[in-house]
Order: C-alpha cells, then sequence, then structure tokens
C-alpha cells in the first residue's frame, strides 16, 4: 500500500471529477454551509443579473457589458475555485480510500454453513459481499481473506503487506490479541476459521470513505468556531460595503453595483474560506496516508493537542524483546562449561529470550550439544523459572532472582554473595538478570537488556520540543523501567503496569487537564482506549481495541502515534495560517479599491493609490483577479499542510506571523500591482 | 529641546510614576489586603448595613452583569426626572430652564455611560443640583461600574477554575471610597487652588476691557472637573469644557487634568498584572497600548506644531503652529497630546476644539475612537482589548497547531462568538448612524446640521457617532445635535455601545474560569510574549482600523490630501 500511494497533488483523473463536482457544489443548498463562499455566490448572481440588464438595455450607467461580464466571469470563478478546492481533497481521500477497500472487494469466500445456530462442516464458496456478521469462513493457505473478522479457531501465518506495506509475515491466532484478520491480506500458511466482524458497508475504511465524502462529515469545534469568525468578518464587510452607499450619496459619487460587490467580495475572507473544508478532508487524507484510519475529524484535530503520550515499551522504544548480552559464571564454575548449561536449558525454549541466549553463545556450541531424551520444564507463573532435566539426572533451571533463591534454598545450598552482587549490578543496569542453577547450586547469571531502537531518542526530543509529555508503559520493575525511561530519554513511564494502571494514569492525567493519547491492542486496553482522548488501536488488535479507540493503525506501528500529532498540529496550523493570510491581504485590497471608488469625484484620493493602478477600473478588476487566482495557487498547500517544526509556540507564531501574516500584506500590493499592468493591456 | 515638548513628555513621565504604585494598590484593594486607607472600612461597614449588602456573598459571572444592569437601569431613571424637573429643584440661583424629554434622555444615557456626550451647555442647561446630584454622581458611579466589571474579569483568571467572582456592590463601594473620592479630593483642591470656582454663588458680572458688562458662570465645578477628568467622564462643568479659563485656568492645571485622566486608566493595565500575578502579561499590554497611542500621537503632535498650509500660502508665519481653537496658555503641543488621550481613553473632554484641529489630527482623533482599546476608558479599555486578545489568541493558537488556550482555559465557539459579536458592534454602530445621517442630510439639507458641507462635515458626523460609540463625548462642534434625531440617535448608540462590551468580555470570562484549567506546555502559546503582543496588535489594526478605511477615506483622509497635495 505504501508503494502505491500517489504523491501527485493532481492526477488527472481526479482532476477530471473534481471540476465535474465544481460545478455540482454550486447548489446554493450545498453551499450555504460555508457562509464566505455563499455570499459570494450571491453576489455572482447579482452581477448576473446586472450584466444581463447592461446587455439588453445598452445602458452604460452600470459600466460597460464587457467589465460587468469580466467581474462576473471572475466571481464565479472564485466559487468554482473554492469548490475545486473542496472537491480534489475529497476525491484524492476517496482515492486512497478506494485503493485499500479495492483489495478486498469480491474475493470469493469459503463460507461455513450453519443450519440455525450450528454451524455444519460444509462449505460453500460465496462472493465476500454476500459475508454478514457473525458468519464464520475458512481460508487455507493461499486464500486472500474475505473479510475484517476475528479467528475462532486455528493459526496462520499471514502477509499483510497489501495493507501494511510490510512483506514479513504475521502470525494470528485464535484467543488472544492477536486474532484480529483483515479483509485483503493473505494466508501464507496453515488454515483458520474466522467469524466476521462487520457488516459489508460499515467497516472502518467505509466509514472513513463517508466521512472524506462529506455525508457524514461534521465540523469539528474548531472548525466551528473559526467559521463564526469567519461569518463575522462578512458580517463587517457587509455593513461596510451597505453602509457606503449613503456615504457615495452624500459625498455625490456614483458607484457602480459591480464595485460593490467586487469590494465586498475582495474584504471577506475567500481564501480562507474557499480553502477551509478542503484543508480538514486533506488532514484526514494525510492521516490515512499514514495508514491510519480515523473515525471521525475531531479525532486528528485532538491529536494535535495531545499532551500526554502513553507508549509500550516493547515495540515502540525497544526493539522486541530482551536479548540475551552477558554470562557471569559464578566464583568456582568453569566459564564454559557455564555456558554450556545455559544453552542447554535453552535449546528447546521457544521464547525471545531463549534463543538470544543461544545467539550469545555462538552457533558452534549449539552444534556440540544434543538434548534428545531430556525433559523440558516449562515457564510457569508459579515457579517464575524454566529449564530442563537432561538423561543423565543434571537439572538446569534458570529464572529470576527470587525464585532462584527459593529454589536453592530448598536444596539446602546458600546464595554466593558475589552472584548477589552482580545480579544487583545488572538490575542497576536496566538489565534484567537471568539467575542459573544446576542441580540446586547457582552457577552463574545470565545478563538480559533491552536494546532500544536507534532514532527514539530524538523523537522524543521533538515531542519534548512540541510540549508532549512521553510515559512509557511497561511491566518490568520499578529499576529497569527508571534505567531505560533515562536511556531513551522519555518524561515518566509505568512499571510493572497492569491494565487497569494505565487507566488510571489517563484519568489522573486528565483530572489535571491534560488530553491523553495512547495506542494498545489488547482488550484488556479497550477501557484505556475508549478513556483516552485519542487511542489508537493496532490492526492486528482484537475488535474491541478498535471499537475501543478512534483511529486504527493498519501498519501496527507502536510510533505512529507521534505522526498522528504531527498531523493534527499541520491540520490546525494550516487553518490558522491561511487565515491569517486571508484577512492580511484585505490591506492591499483597500488601497486597490478604495481610491478606485471614489477618484473620479474626489481627485484628492489619488493621494491613496499608491499602487499608482492603471485606472479604477483595471484597479477592480486586478483585486478580484487576485482574490480569486490566489485560491487555486494556494490549493497545494491546503492539501499538503503547513510544516509543523517543533520549535516551541513561541519561535512558530513569530514565524508564520513573518511568513503569513506579513507576507499575507506584502505579496497582494505586488500581486495586484502585477495583474494591473497586465489588465491595463486591454483597457 | 522645545519647552512644549518637554511639557508633554514630562506629563507623560509623571503619569506613569503615578499609574505604577496606584496600580499594585489597586491590585492589594480587590485582593482584600491590607492598604493606607483601612480606616475608611467602618464607613464602608456602614454602607452595607444601610444598603443591606453582604459583601462576603460571592457571585457569579451572570449575577454580576444582573447587579450592575439593575443599579445602572434604576441610575438612568432617577437622573432623567431629575434633569426634567431640574427648574423646580433647589440651588438653581441662574434660574436654568428644565431640559426637553430627549435632551435629558440623551443627557442621562451620555453619563450613565460614561460617555459625556453634551448636546447641552453647562451654564445655562443644568442646574447646580442637577450637576452635583446627576452629573457628579454618574461621574462617580459609571466609572465605578466599568472598573467593577473590569475587577470581575480579574478574579475571573485568578483562580484556576471558579464561580466565585467577588461581590459586585462591594467592588462597587470600594472604588469609590478607596480609589475614586480620595484621588479626586486631592485633584479638587489642586484645580480649586489654582482658580477654578468652587462656589455655590450664583453668575458673577465683570467689565471686560471693552467695557461690556459680562455674565460670568460659576458654581461647585472643582470636584466636579476632578471626577470628570479621573474617571475618564470628560463631560465639561461649562459648555467650553476645560478649554473655558475657569474650568482649565493654566499650564498647570492642564497637566494636572491630563495625568488625571490617563492614571486610571494605566493603573488597571499594571494592576492586572500584581491581580492575577502575571506581570510580564501586563507589560506586554501596556506596551501595545503605549505604541498604539505613540502611533496617535505622534502625527497629531507634528502636524498641530506645523501649523496650517493653507496659512502658509497666505505668506503667514506660524511660529507656533495652527492655533486655531487653540488657547495660547496651553499650545498646540499640549493640545495635540491631550486631543489623542482624551480620544484614546473615551474621556472626550477637550482643551482645545477637535473640530479645528488639522485632517490628520482629525483623523488620529477618529481612530483612536474606533480602536478604542490603547489604554481606554476606566475599566472598559481593557475590557475592550481583552475582546482584541481573545480573537489574537484564537488566530495565533491555531497557527502554532493547538486549540487555542487563555490563561489555561480553552477558547472554544462560544467565546468566539461572543467577542466576534462584540467586535462587530462598534463597527455597526458607527458606521449605521453615520449612514443614517448622511442618508438624511443628502435628501433633506434644509435640516442645517452641518455648518461645513463637504469631506468635513462628513467627518462632523462620522465623529458624533464614532464618540457616541466610543463613549468617548466629544465632539467636532460644527455639527448642530441638539435636535430630536442627534439626541435619540447617539443615545440609543451609547446604550449599545456601553453595555453589550462591558456583558462580553465579563461572559466570555466568567466562561473560561468555568473551564478546567490545562497546565501550560512547551506546545502551549504563551501570551506575555512581545510577538503575541505584535498579533493583538495586528488583530487591533486590522479588525477595527480597516472596516472604517472607506469613511475615514471620505473625510479627514479626502480632507488631508486636498490639503496638502
Amino acid at each position: 500500500m505504501k508503494k502505491s500511494n500517489n504523491n501527485t497533488l493532481f492526477p488527472a483523473a481526479l482532476v477530471r471529477e473534481s471540476l465535474r463536482q465544481s460545478f455540482i457544489k454550486l447548489d446554493p443548498r450545498l453551499l450555504v454551509k460555508n457562509p464566505v463562499m455563499f455570499t459570494v455566490e450571491m453576489g455572482t448572481l447579482v452581477m448576473l443579473v446586472v450584466t444581463l440588464i447592461t446587455l439588453f438595455t445598452g445602458s452604460t450607467g452600470q459600466g460597460s457589458f464587457s467589465y460587468n461580464l469580466a467581474i462576473f466571469i471572475i466571481l464565479l470563478l472564485t466559487v468554482l475555485f473554492g469548490n475545486f478546492a473542496e472537491a480534489i481533497a475529497e476525491a484524492r481521500g476517496k482515492a486512497q480510500a478506494e485503493s485499500l477497500r479495492k483489495t478486498r472487494e469480491e474475493t470469493p469466500a469459503k463460507k461455513i454453513l450453519a443450519v440455525g445456530e450450528i454451524f455444519t462442516d460444509e462449505v460453500k464458496v460465496v462472493p465476500s459481499s454476500r459475508l454478514k456478521k457473525g458468519d464464520l469462513f475458512l481460508c487455507e493457505t493461499g486464500d486472500v481473506i474475505p473479510a475484517d473478522g476475528e479467528i475462532v479457531k486455528g493459526l496462520a501465518s499471514i502477509d499483510e503487506s497489501a495493507i501494511t506495506g510490510e512483506s514479513a509475515p504475521v502470525i494470528r491466532e485464535a484467543g488472544g490479541d492477536k486474532s484480529s484478520v483483515v479483509g485483503g491480506t493473505k494466508v501464507l500458511s496453515d488454515r483458520i476459521v474466522v467469524r466476521v466482524t462487520t457488516e459489508p458497508g460499515e467497516s472502518f475504511l467505509d466509514k472513513m470513505i463517508a466521512l472524506v465524502e462529506g455525508a457524514t462529515r461534521q465540523k469539528t469545534p474548531n472548525e466551528i468556531a473559526l467559521t463564526i469568525l469567519l461569518a463575522s468578518f462578512t458580517l463587517v464587510f457587509i455593513i461596510v460595503c451597505v453602509t457606503l452607499k449613503p456615504f457615495a450619496d452624500y459625498a455625490q459619487t456614483p458607484i457602480t453595483i459591480a464595485a460593490f460587490i467586487s469590494l465586498f467580495v475582495c474584504l471577506i475572507p475567500t481564501t480562507i474560506g474557499g480553502l477551509l473544508s478542503a484543508i480538514g478532508i486533506a488532514g484526514m487524507d494525510r492521516a490515512l496516508r499514514a495508514n491510519v484510519i480515523t473515525k471521525s475529524g475531531k479525532a486528528v484535530e485532538t491529536a494535535g493537542d495531545v499532551d500526554v503520550l502513553l507508549l509500550d515499551k516493547t515495540g515502540t522504544i525497544t526493539i522486541g524483546n530482551r536479548k540475551a548480552t552477558n554470562f557471569y559464571a559464578a566464583n568456582g564454575y568453569d566459564a564454559k562449561e557455564f555456558i554450556h548449561h545455559c544453552v542447554l536449558s535453552s535449546l528447546a525454549d521457544d521464547t525471545p529470550e531463549g534463543r538470544s541466549i543461544v545467539e550469545l553463545a555462538g552457533g558452534e556450541v549449539a552444534a556440540g550439544l544434543s538434548v534428545t531424551g531430556a525433559h523440558l520444564v516449562k515457564f510457569t507463573a508459579e515457579t517464575r523459572s524454566s529449564g530442563i532435566d537432561l538423561p543423565d539426572g543434571t537439572r538446569i533451571r534458570k529464572g529470576a532472582y527470587d525464585a532462584i533463591h527459593s529454589l536453592t534454598a530448598q536444596a539446602g545450598n546458600g546464595f554466593p554473595a558475589e552472584t548477589l552482587a552482580t545480579v544487583k549490578e545488572i538490575s542497576g543496569n536496566g538489565g534484567t538478570p537471568l539467575v542459573v542453577a544446576v542441580n540446586g547450586r547457582v552457577t552463574g547469571v545470565i545478563e538480559l537488556q533491552d536494546i532500544i531502537k536507534p532514532g527514539i531518542q530524538e523523537r522524543f526530543e521533538r515531542l519534548r520540543k512540541m510540549g508532549v509529555k512521553t510515559v512509557m508503559v511497561t511491566g518490568d520493575n520499578p529499576f529497569t523501567a527508571k534505567y531505560i525511561a533515562a536511556k531513551a530519554g522519555v518524561d515518566d513511564f509505568i512499571a510493572e503496569a497492569k491494565p487497569e494502571d494505565k487507566m488510571s494514569y489517563i484519568r489522573q492525567e486528565q483530572q489535571n487537564g491534560r488530553l491523553v493519547a495512547m495506542m494498545g491492542d489488547g482488550t484488556n486496553d479497550a477501557p484505556a482506549l475508549a478513556q483516552a482522548d485519542v487511542g489508537v488501536a493496532m490492526n492486528s488488535g482484537t475488535q474491541a481495541a478498535k471499537e475501543a479507540g478512534n483511529m486504527v493503525d493498519l501498519d501496527n506501528d507502536p510510533t505512529k502515534l507521534i505522526e498522528i500529532v504531527e498531523i493534527g498540529k499541520q491540520l490546525l496550523m494550516t487553518r490558522g495560517t491561511l487565515t491569517t493570510f486571508s484577512i492580511a491581504n484585505d490591506v492591499a485590497k483597500y488601497f486597490a479599491i478604495v481610491p478606485a471608488l471614489f477618484v473620479a469625484s474626489i481627485p484628492a484620493l489619488q493621494g491613496i493609490n499608491i499602487m499608482q493602478l492603471h485606472s479604477p477600473e483595471t484597479a477592480i478588476l486586478s483585486a478580484v483577479i487576485f482574490n480569486a487566482v490566489i485560491i487555486p495557487l494556494l490549493i497545494p498547500l491546503a492539501l499538503r499542510g503547513v510544516a509543523y517544526r517543533p520549535i516551541g509556540a513561541g519561535a512558530l507564531l513569530r514565524r508564520n506571523l513573518l511568513v503569513y501574516g506579513l507576507g499575507g500584506v506584502i505579496v497582494p500590493f505586488i500581486g495586484i500591482k502585477l495583474i494591473d499592468m497586465l489588465v491595463a493591456l486591454f483597457f | 529641546m522645545n519647552t512644549e515638548l518637554l511639557g508633554v513628555i514630562a506629563t507623560y513621565a509623571i503619569t506613569l510614576l503615578i499609574a505604577i504604585p496606584l496600580g499594585r494598590y489597586i491590585a492589594r484593594v480587590f485582593r482584600g489586603e491590607r492598604t493606607l486607607l483601612d480606616f475608611l472600612s467602618p464607613a464602608e461597614r456602614l454602607i452595607y448595613r444601610v444598603c443591606g449588602i453582604n459583601p462576603r456573598e460571592e457571585m457569579n459571572w451572570k449575577q454580576h452583569l444582573k447587579a450592575l444592569l439593575t443599579i445602572n437601569m434604576i441610575w438612568f431613571v432617577y437622573a432623567f426626572f431629575l434633569l426634567v424637573f431640574q427648574d423646580r429643584l433647589p440651588l438653581n440661583p441662574d434660574g436654568n430652564a428644565a431640559q426637553t424629554p430627549d435632551l435629558a434622555f440623551n443627557t442621562a444615557i451620555s453619563f450613565l455611560v460614561n460617555c459625556n456626550l453634551q448636546h447641552y451647555s453647562g451654564e445655562s442647561g443644568l442646574t447646580y443640583f442637577t450637576q452635583l446630584f446627576v452629573i457628579t454622581f454618574l461621574q462617580f458611579v459609571s466609572a465605578a461600574t466599568g472598573i467593577a466589571a473590569l475587577i470581575v474579569l480579574f478574579k475571573a483568571f485568578r483562580e484556576k477554575t471558579t464561580t466565585k467572582l467577588g461581590n459586585f456592590w462591594e467592588i462597587l463601594v470600594k472604588t469609590n471610597t478607596r480609589l475614586l473620592l480620595p484621588l479626586c479630593v486631592i485633584i479638587a483642591l489642586v484645580l480649586a487652588f489654582n482658580g477654578t470656582p468652587a462656589s455655590y454663588a450664583g453668575k458673577d458680572t465683570i467689565v471686560t476691557l471693552q467695557g461690556d458688562t459680562v455674565g460670568v458662570s460659576r458654581g461647585p465645578a472643582a470636584g466636579m472637573i476632578a471626577i470628570k477628568h479621573l474617571g475618564t467622564n470628560g463631560g465639561g462643568w461649562f459648555g467650553a469644557n476645560s478649554i473655558h479659563p475657569l474650568e482649565n485656568p493654566s499650564y498647570l492645571t492642564n497637566m494636572t487634568e491630563a495625568i488625571a485622566q490617563m492614571i486610571i486608566p494605566i493603573a488597571m493595565v499594571f494592576a492586572l498584572g500584581f491581580f492575577i500575578n502575571r506581570r510580564k502579561f501586563s507589560y506586554i499590554i501596556f506596551g501595545v497600548m503605549t505604541a498604539g497611542m505613540l502611533l496617535l500621537l505622534i502625527p497629531s503632535m507634528m502636524s498641530e506644531m506645523n501649523g496650517n498650509p493653507a496659512i502658509a500660502q497666505m505668506g503667514i508665519a506660524q511660529p507656533t503652529g495652527a492655533m486655531e481653537g487653540k488657547e495660547v496658555r496651553i499650545g498646540p503641543a499640549a493640545t495635540g497630546y491631550w486631543s489623542t488621550i482624551t480620544t484614546i481613553i473615551s474621556t472626550g473632554s477637550v482643551n482645545g476644539f477637535h473640530d479645528s484641529t488639522m485632517p490628520l489630527t482629525g483623523l488620529m482623533q477618529l481612530v483612536a475612537m474606533m480602536t478604542n482599546c490603547f489604554y481606554g476608558g476606566c475599566g472598559v479599555g481593557i475590557l475592550n482589548y481583552f475582546v482584541f486578545i481573545i480573537i489574537a489568541v484564537f488566530i495565533s493558537g491555531l497557527m502554532v497547531g493547538r486549540t487555542p488556550e487563555f490563561m489555561g482555559h480553552k477558547v472554544e465557539a462560544r467565546e468566539i462568538k461572543i467577542a466576534a459579536l462584540v467586535a462587530l458592534l462598534h463597527p455597526f454602530l458607527i458606521l449605521a448612524g453615520t449612514a443614517l445621517s448622511s442618508f438624511v442630510i443628502t435628501r433633506q439639507p434644509e435640516l442645517g446640521w452641518l455648518n461645513n458641507p463637504g469631506h468635513h462635515g462628513f467627518s462632523e458626523m462620522l465623529y458624533e457617532y464614532t464618540s457616541a460609540a466610543a463613549n468617548n463625548g466629544s465632539g467636532f462642534e460644527g455639527l448642530g445635535d441638539n435636535n430630536i434625531f442627534w439626541n435619540v440617535s447617539t443615545g440609543f448608540v451609547l446604550i449599545l455601545s456601553r453595555y453589550l462590551p462591558i456583558l462580553g468580555p465579563v461572559a466570555i470570562a466568567g466562561l473560561l474560569a468555568q473551564k478546567k484549567h490545562i497546565p501550560a506546555s512547551a506546545g502551549t502559546l504563551s501570551t506575555d510574549t512581545v510577538t503575541f503582543g505584535v498579533m493583538t496588535m495586528a488583530v487591533i489594526l486590522i479588525i477595527a482600523a480597516l472596516a472604517f478605511f472607506p469613511a475615514l477615506a471620505l473625510g479627514p483622509v479626502a480632507e488631508y490630501f486636498s490639503l496638502y497635495l
């Protein structure tokens, strides 16, 4: 999926569709939701009437026919450009979602037939669109999974690259937190029975597409507040333009309807008005491009406000699991023999720790040893140790310090002091000591260490500059947790975390007024995901987790939260900067239009024609042309978003104020002057 | 350096020297800490007992506003009836007539809302009784109303989350007893000792050098003139306001009055910082307001001191600058200074005729009242500024990628709605009023309101509504404004532009204070930085000034270019 991401902003097919949509969106019933553009449309209609009147009556009291026609066309273009911005954002979002959805449409499904409530062994091949929630289907090696579901029986390795772009297969099995499968992915081996969890057309992707299409799109709180502000600006300028009529009458200056409407359209914030919904849709689209499905636009926006980020240690901060890094034989034991014992106890041990011990010892050591006939002792929560009983009667055990300590004590042996010192030292360094005992005697310690992901410290530093506090959640003891937290550069940690600890931490932060984001996959994460302001469920997680969160990450990448926060910030920033730009533009437009309105009857006002525009007509035309063309020029920025830089709020404001505020004052002066020079060639 | 300029600089410097400690004192008074004037508490307790006030009863923002509006309504009725029946009341040695109902409506409203637009002349339009018990009384309580509303806002931001914002009656009483009365006593004494009348005797008669016998009005004026400035009221005892040689006898009284009108507005800015323990926030606000003042002040003073080019063309030297409508004892520099401060802080008293100032100065006076928040009137200046802060916070919050917050509270749709409404109201009232009067006068020029046709006549109408909407009270006096049209239309502008800009900010502050407090992080936009100050300034200039661009172009801007180009 990642590879197929289309990074050109305007693919030809989308542009054609968007152009069509731009005209459909002219329907005033649709446009009324956007008060700024709606008033422009009303102005355009008035201009249409004026143009027709000048055409049929031939009167020039309102200016020439061609001048009125030109204003009418430019105003119409202004509305169309705004509509186009929205349409292209929608089309891009839709195309992105459709391409995800296409991967699982109309795949044959091996539905398990049921008689009443009871499922039989009979299997019938049906199209995936016929599967309903609750149906069971079978998938065998080589099958494409037809629908989202939960494995009820079996285990399989699955290729999820169609969704995540990650080529390494993943294991999914019934029960536990890895039971969820996604439509469109492929079973590489084994056989699973899956229960369908969503009705056709109600999957997260379907919901997302509906959001992008605008049918169910609701304005976010910030968007509502901004719309109010923009509407009141519009109202101010309605007042300015309406009252101008008696003012002009008093000054005995006739003003044409075209000039009134042009002044009004130029003053109201059409730039941001035309781009506002495009910005919102583009935000969701950017999330989708990062392979995150959002359930509402609000979630993306909230992500930008997040103050606290809860991150699981494993997979996010450290690579996978702990690895063995050192062998420490106890006094009086041969180091080589100690390593042999360690390897022997781990050869049949399939845990990542076990494998890493074999790895550390080296392949040749393992090759020379055999565990045939031995009895494997699995790790249990009670003994908190594992090991092996060899055919010759040697009992090797490895486990946590206290487990082995009681084991040796039972056998009547003491715990060597220098080994205890090693254990403490390893713990102090953030490692996990694994004590090894042979026949009830301590023979040494294996050091296990967490490997911190490269580059993660920089990401936390970046988050800190954004004002986001990072919290590591781990099952480790407080010592280890503290060490890793310090090394990775997180701000806080929850050690020996149980699911309810996450929940209470989130509640406490929220009580202090902070917004919390977290990522989770398991069913036991669901309450915390629901409690968090931004809950990102991994796609591999359980259905309960996905339902509880407000976003789903298709990549199952725990560092994704960081990206989501940036997307949220970008969304707000793009709105803020374009609003500033739009309003700052008014300064130049005033200086273009106001002298043009009055200069005929009050020649002294030539003094404020600081741009030295050619004539009143060209001045008004250039201002409206600038006002129209700035919308399509800014569409790329609206779609891509203003780049977020974690340089602190003050510096960021300074920067954006310079670029979009001061820039917004200066650019139209230059733009209008240039357009005027061009227009002057025709008038 | 020019002595005239030195005089202006000294005036401003003394203002600051008084305002800063005064700000600290105000914060202490309303935080309930010990102050020098604690010996007044028994008197205050007596007032509470007589009025049945429980000063410890905490009110939320709605109760505050209800109390504020109720007491203002009562004051209005009281003032209106005294003015209509003043001819039958005592203390009328000159036998002045009663006010007509429309004039009484305008006068009562005008003083109630701290505007002091005067469509009458003090010598003949009022009696000593109404001067004291209507005009002076309202000058005290209207200033106290504005300050009390601002104190409610202070209280809203002192606590992290609160609905308890103090007791309105206690704040109102203390504003009078601890702040306005003591300062007035001092100012009135300075004025009285420098020649301002303080007597109950009627008109005096003098024989002029020409040998004419002239009646000179007098009265207990010193105290009224003190509160007129201290409370940023501006309505004069005499018709000619502080131009009158008895209202403003010397350069010293001129300085005193100029200082008196500025100290509370500036002190309130510093009081904010002391009160909520965010001094830097105060300094930034002060910086923006001062920058705004200088932007208006410097062109005004320069154009007044440089003289009139039309007179220069006639070959007449103007070594003292443009002297039309100015007093020789005061001079163009101090008159230019006064014309700016009286318009930015909504006093509206004048020491020279604004109608006669140069076009650029007139423009600056208008812009000062259109922005209406550089220091601003007693209490209400910061309330106006607060509306712009909210809008600036919103836009700049978005610009840094975070839901906007102010003082740890999220600014959301409801607050923006109120702020936008209040910001919108000001241009609406001014432009709609001017449009209405332009419409009427264009069709019925025989009404004869305008003594000056053309751009200046337009400026006069624009000025009248701007002054009313800014609750300022000064005027371009060429306008014939004592008739039903102007009395009633400006009366309504006065009411709307007084109460909505008080209700709005207090409501926003109350709503914000109820919300959960969010601790600041590195991503939070701090409002006490220079950048944010610049942002606020930009919002003020673009929103408050730009809406008036076309109107200004037809008035003073056209006048300016006609005169200079």
